[in-house]
């Protein structure tokens, strides 16, 4: 049969050679290849102590984040919710008072933010979604832990730090 | 038999029994490392400095892990295989002579648990015993693969066995003696016997590798064939026995290379040595001698375990009977005849 490509090469297996047979040249040559591999720097990187750099558009931890004057901008619309593929975010959303005007952007706010860091899936769907341009998955690699219920993170360690301090 | 002669005897066997264990457990380090090293990365670093503490870390594990016992299994064979393996390991110590004598006051101590003059057939006779702790192993498990894994590993040591005994022959006729003491003092100074028998040695090496089921004749434990061969069922401290007296085995084979082929405890330079520092110091040197040359062994064997792929069966077959046999064979006539032309003139 016509071969379909130019590329066909037939296999010709030669009976081997004296030097093939008697193994030892292509040990040693083998050998020094191994040593040399040997004495080379290696290629390891010692995390956590050292880290490697990430790319211009490394998706890390999430962090909500605070407008020109500190207050939150997030106010618990739920679009991020709803565009999360692994349904890792939930909140519940609370009417903001008047001694806390400064706290928060809008009268809405989410009083209970969490985002179940075992489920998530580091897309970026949420950062899309957002319409205040409230969250961002900016941080570094989430650190391990034992439990899993340790993994849900709340307010707490996903707010920004504020501006200035008091 | 003085109650003296006995201490000795017993301290240099705890002596010698505790070395090896060591060295035995520091190999299992060392071959990561070395592994690690060649690989382009580091091994374990994490256990104490350099991950030093490692191979206890190791040990720890083994002796907390769950003991399991299949069920169908053959109870008493199962626990004798690792035990037998472990036994015929450390036994093969007892006749390497690890040091020219020490002279502690009027008292003489031979570094050496017992000179046998049948020291050389002694070695050998344990070495075939080798096998049989892989072989009982595989069969007790009720496993297919460990008993194929047996079969392999079964065939293997005893076609290697016969080149062995071969290359052994011609160096025997070259010392005229098999007391593994008179060896290493034939070989004073730089007369090592790797200068009479070069092909004598590369044969003994090669089945040396192929008797400690070290790569590239590990065809009774590799993974990607046989899962995890004999020692497939094993858990816990029957298979840490396993995988030390494979690292004793190792250790013992290059003590016998070094001092059936290179010098023992000889090395280039020792009469100004021995003058210059006393009764007990210089033979000491001289054992550390012999441990530079066992590291360099070791250090050998792990490096041709990262280089070379796997023998397939047949391969292994081949190479043992129709390929090293014929070179024993021819190498111990080509000695025969040389020794005979020299002796005449």
């Amino acid at each position: 049969m016509e071969p379909l490509t130019s590329k066909k090469k037939v296999l010709v297996q030669k009976p081997l050679t004296f030097a093939e047979r008697i193994y030892l040249p292509a040990i040693t040559k083998g050998l020094s290849i191994t040593m040399s591999h040997f004495f080379k720097k290696e290629a390891t990187i010692r995390y956590p102590e050292v880290q490697r750099e990430m790319s211009i558009n490394w998706r890390g931890m999430h962090s909500l984040k605070r407008d020109e004057n500190g207050k939150e901008r997030c106010t618990a619309c739920g679009l991020c919710a709803l565009s999360c593929p692994a349904e890792a975010i939930t909140m519940i959303a609370a009417e903001r008072k008047p001694e806390e005007k400064d706290l928060y952007r809008e009268e809405k706010y989410a009083a209970v933010y969490e985002i179940n860091m075992l489920r998530c899936i580091f897309c970026g769907l949420c950062e899309e979604a957002c319409p205040k341009e409230a969250i961002y998955l900016d941080g570094p690699i989430v650190p391990s832990d034992y439990l899993r219920k340790d993994f849900i993170y709340g307010k707490d360690k996903l707010v920004e730090q504020p501006l200035e301090k008091k | 038999m003085d109650i003296t002669f006995v201490i000795e005897k017993f301290v240099l066997v705890a002596v010698i029994f505790g070395i090896s264990l060591v060295i035995a457990m520091y190999s299992t380090y060392a071959e990561r490392k070395v592994a690690a090293f060649l690989q382009d990365r580091l091994g374990p670093d994490r256990a104490g400095p350099f991950g030093i503490l490692q191979p206890l870390a190791d040990g720890l594990k083994m002796f907390m892990k769950e003991e399991i016992i299949p069920s169908n299994a053959n109870k008493w064979l199962f626990m004798v295989g690792p035990g037998l393996a472990m036994l015929t390991a450390c036994i093969g110590t007892a006749v390497i002579p690890w040091g020219s004598a020490i002279t502690l006051g009027s008292r003489v101590i031979p570094l050496q648990v017992t000179d046998i003059n049948v020291g050389v057939l002694y070695i050998f006779g344990v070495v075939s015993l080798g096998v049989y702790g892989v072989m009982i192993g595989g069969w007790a498990s009720n496993n297919k693969y460990s008993l194929l894994s047996a079969i392999r590993a079964a065939s293997q040591n005893i076609s290697y066995e016969v080149a062995m005994g071969l290359s052994i022959i011609a160096l025997l006729l070259v010392t005229n003696t098999m007391s593994l003491k008179e060896i290493v003092d034939q070989q004073h100074g730089w007369h090592w016997n790797v200068i009479y028998q070069p092909f004598g040695f590369l044969i003994f090496i090669v089945c040396s590798f192929a008797e400690t089921n070290r790569a590239p004749f590990d065809l009774p434990e590799c993974e990607t064939e046989l899962i995890g061969g004999y020692h497939t069922e094993y858990s816990s401290m029957k298979l840490g026995f396993y995988l030390f007296a494979e690292y004793i085995n190792m250790f013992v084979s290059s003590a016998v290379m070094a001092t059936l082929y290179f010098g023992g405890y000889n090395y280039p330079g020792m009469d100004w040595v021995l003058l210059h520092t006393g009764p007990v110091i210089g033979p000491l040197i001289g054992t550390v001698v012999l441990f530079i040359k066992i590291f360099a062994f070791i250090f050998f064997f792990m490096w041709v375990r990262w280089t070379i792929p796997r023998f397939r069966y047949d391969q292994l077959m081949h190479l043992g009977w129709k390929m090293l046999i014929p070179l024993a064979i021819a190498n111990v006539i080509i000695t025969g005849i040389v020794i005979a032309i020299v002796e005449k003139f």
